[in-house]
């Protein structure tokens, strides 16, 4: 059991919203991963919808890469759309 | 007057609990996070079952009787499970094994039983359907996995299997209690879930490379309060706190 591939876990906590990533857990295949994933993560009523993935059919970004991949947006705040007014009505944006 | 009735509750109950505390047992001992907290979530979905029958059964008996009495003050003859769910965690092939045989009959059972004319048995087995399917599902998976794995993990699974079997039988046993209940149409005709039991439990065997034990001899005792001698270990865990502090609750 130690050899156990890791699996991370997506679960959909009702219906229309998206799957969001939970965690991971250990299972030898992707059958066990889905049951164990019910067991670990939706037993206290989280979830409608589970996915499993691989941990290895994940390709992350590398921190080390973080400066010329992340820093560069942050001086660019023309791209938020924040330079509209907006009708007083329109709340929560 | 519903002495009968408590008892036919007592004889499906009592199978929950002791199940649920044999589970329970493994709680921080799975060989490993994901399998322990599986494990002790069919545990509490068992638990969760015992309450709703001993609540009923409480509720006949009148008087003094509540949940907790029934689960925690009987005497080791008064308890009817079937000597199966007593049998102690070996190792997890018998944990695994032991759940099997038990998973299967009961969800049968409990088909039977959501056809009950009595109220409250009949809601108790069609709520309890849905847990117990999943608890098959799981118990079966590993049958397979295990059955199917390595060498090692094939000769403890057969062994778990070959030495449970015996135990088997006693689930199709039939009380006076049990046939008083089947007259009035209440309880379940067990004896006519048998072949499809074996049927089943043969056919999950096979899949999982396992052979299917032949043998002749069985055991029973537990429905008639004669049980092995897990049951005084178990229940003095189980009865431990209540028999100390009387009355204690949380």
């Amino acid at each position: 059991m130690k050899n156990w591939p890791l699996w991370e876990v997506f679960v959909r906590s009702k219906n229309g919203l998206e799957h969001r990533h939970c965690g991971s857990l250990h299972a030898s295949d992707a059958t066990m991963a889905l049951e164990n994933a019910r067991d670990v993560y939706t037993r206290r009523m989280e979830g409608v919808s589970i996915w499993v993935v691989p941990s290895t059919a994940v390709t992350a970004s590398n921190p080390e890469n973080n400066g010329e991949f992340f820093e560069p947006a942050k001086d660019k705040a023309y791209r938020h759309p924040t330079f509209y007014k907006l009708p007083e009505e329109l709340k929560h944006m | 007057m519903h002495s009968n009735l408590v008892q036919y509750i007592y004889g499906i109950a009592d199978n929950t609990l002791i199940l649920g505390q044999r589970l329970g047992e493994l709680c921080g001992h799975g060989p490993n996070l994901e399998v322990d907290i599986a494990m002790t979530n069919i545990a509490l979905d068992l638990l969760g079952q015992t309450r709703s029958y001993y609540q009923y059964a409480a509720k006949l008996q009148g008087g003094e009787a509540t949940e907790d009495t029934l689960a925690f003050l009987r005497n080791e003859r008064e308890y009817k499970n079937v000597l199966l769910v007593e049998q102690p965690n070996t190792d997890f092939a018998y944990s695994i094994g032991r759940q099997f045989l038990y998973d299967v009959f009961h969800l049968l059972l409990l088909e039977e039983l959501q056809n009950s004319p009595d109220a409250t048995l009949n809601a108790i087995a069609k709520k309890s359907i849905k847990e117990v399917s999943y608890h098959k599902r799981f118990s079966s998976d590993w049958i397979k996995r295990l059955g199917d794995g390595t060498g090692e993990s094939h000769t403890k699974i057969q062994n778990a299997i070959n030495d449970l079997w015996t135990f088997t039988a006693e689930l199709f046993h039939q009380t006076d209690a049990d046939l008083d209940m089947i007259s009035q149409r209440i309880g379940a005709d067990v004896t006519k879930l048998k072949d499809a039991y074996y049927t089943e439990v043969s056919q999950i065997l096979e899949e999982a490379t396992l052979q299917v034990p032949d043998i002749k001899y069985f055991q029973k005792g537990g429905k008639q309060g004669i049980h092995s001698e897990h049951m005084g270990y178990l229940l003095a865990d189980l009865q431990y706190m209540q028999r100390t502090f009387p009355n204690m609750s949380w």
